[in-house]
């Protein structure tokens, strides 16, 4: 193997701690992390209410949102840029082409997976709790924090997939981010811009890190329902 | 006579007034009375689908009856505090003792005092060693132990017991009856099902017979297990098969 090879150079990139490389997967688990707290803390509550109460038009918001699944991040991306553009209604933040739009963006991206899988965890839940909470005096507010707490493990995953959604989505933060170099590339539209460059070792330097960040997810994930099929059913 | 309270003369804890339930046209529960005095056991017996189920769970206020009202007098005191033991018990994701802390704040003591009575109510169920545990992979005796004691934390002043030993083996049978005894010593009212007419016997002071979404019989143990009044509890009591006295059509009770 010579010194050339992309891959070994790749590996020398991530071996040396090179500070480019390194600013790069920092602000992408920075926009990503964030992204997903975000929707955390909308989804999980909003998820549990929607499976608790009935109102009308809730068969409507949950086909919704299960459809919003499935939304293209560049669809996304087109919807963030078009509100936050000088000529869109939040144009007056200037926060176009900067992290928080791509925050934004992946927000809205990870939002939906989060609130429909807590919606469908929390539904099968109180089915099973409903009566011995109603006995204990519990109505179906004071349910939520209850439910979300022994809903926690298949939760986690939920969290867990929309960071992996986060993480590896290239166009909705390319189109609201806009790529810049040190301020808003993040490690999908480096590795989209630097493949087309040709700068092969950096784009596979950042792959592998990609990779190994889907892996540890995954992982996680699995090693949580292992948790909770030995301690909780 | 039917529906009418044996210990006449007495307060009422809890009263069914003409209570009906219907469901997708069916009546399950038909025109029902019941007044149960403050103390003792009532043991509520009958074939499958009688309604007994439903009795309980509109008597605790699980179900809304969809005639009647069902009338708490408990001390002054508005609504008489009740705990509910079901035949599977719901245990949540969470310690032993988390269990029963969780109840105890739902009933709303101060968090300050929970853990404290929590351990209480596990030591009096035999439970302390195993606090830390999770709930969910106790055994099933140990479970339904749980739920005991979960419901004695809160302190009620009616205990209802929907087959609670249904699922379970002699030995844990054995600590379900101690259990409903230590309930009825300390003065809790006592209401529950059982398809185990040995144990009916065992545990009542009074019996509600019912059958085909009625209550046919509520009369002193003694009485109702040597005279039944009914040609059906006659029936059940000699273990065979109780036939719906009213139209099939409308009664869930025929179709076992």
């Amino acid at each position: 193997m010579n010194s050339h090879d992309p891959f070994t150079l790749a590996l020398s990139l991530i071996l040396s701690g090179d500070p480019g490389l390194f600013g790069i997967i920092g602000l992408s688990l920075q926009v990503s992390l964030s992204a997903v707290l975000v929707a955390s803390l909308i989804g999980l509550p909003l998820g549990a209410a929607i499976a608790l109460f009935r109102f009308p038009g809730r068969g409507v918001a949950i086909t919704l949102l299960n459809a919003l699944m499935g939304l293209p991040p560049v669809v996304a991306g087109l919807l963030v840029y078009l509100s936050l553009s000088r000529a869109g209604p939040l144009g007056q933040f200037g926060l176009l082409f900067t992290p928080t739009a791509m925050v934004i963006a992946q927000t809205l991206l990870v939002l939906p997976i989060i609130a429909a899988l807590t919606r469908q965890a929390i539904e099968d839940l109180w089915e099973e709790y409903r009566e011995q909470l109603q006995s204990m005096g519990s109505g179906r507010a004071r349910a939520i924090p209850t439910l979300l707490w022994d809903a926690r493990i298949t939760l986690t995953t939920a969290v867990l997939a929309g960071f992996g959604r986060a993480s590896a989505e290239v166009g909705a933060v390319l189109i609201v981010g806009g790529n810049i170099e040190g301020v808003t590339r993040v490690m999908t539209t480096a590795i989209a811009l630097e493949t087309s460059k040709g700068d092969l070792p950096l784009a596979l330097a950042l792959g592998l890190v990609l990779l190994a960040l889907v892996a540890a997810v995954n992982a996680t994930a699995y090693l949580l329902g292992q948790a909770s099929r030995r301690h909780m059913q | 006579m039917s529906g009418l309270p044996p210990m006449a003369g007495q307060h009422p804890l809890l009263e069914l007034r003409d209570v009906s339930f219907v469901r997708s046209g069916r009546v399950l529960l038909d025109r029902s009375n019941l007044a149960l005095a403050p103390q003792g056991r009532t043991v509520v017996i009958g074939p499958n689908g009688a309604g007994k189920s439903l009795l309980m769970r509109l008597a605790h206020g699980l179900l809304e009856p969809s005639t009647g009202a069902i009338v708490c007098r408990c001390n002054g005191s508005a609504a008489p505090r009740q705990a509910m033991v079901f035949q599977r018990p719901v245990l949540l994701r969470r310690s032993t003792i988390a269990n029963v802390t969780h109840a105890l704040a739902l009933s709303g003591v101060p968090r300050r005092l929970r853990r404290g009575q929590a351990e209480r109510a596990l030591a009096r169920f035999g439970l302390a060693d195993l606090a830390q545990r999770p709930a969910r992979i106790l055994s099933g005796g140990e479970q339904q132990r749980l739920a005991l004691a979960r419901a004695w934390a809160l302190e009620p002043e009616i205990l209802f017991l929907d087959e609670p030993s249904s699922a379970l083996d002699p030995a844990a049978t054995k600590a379900v009856e101690d259990a409903v005894n230590v309930f009825h010593d300390k003065g809790t009212r006592i209401v529950m099902t059982t398809h185990d007419l040995g144990q009916a016997r065992r545990l009542a002071d009074e019996v509600v017979f019912m059958c085909g979404g009625r209550i046919l019989e509520h009369s002193p143990a003694s009485s109702f297990f040597d005279a039944p009044a009914t040609g059906a509890a006659a029936t059940f009591l000699r273990g065979e098969l109780v036939l719906d006295p009213h139209e099939p059509a409308t009664l869930p009770a025929t179709r076992r």
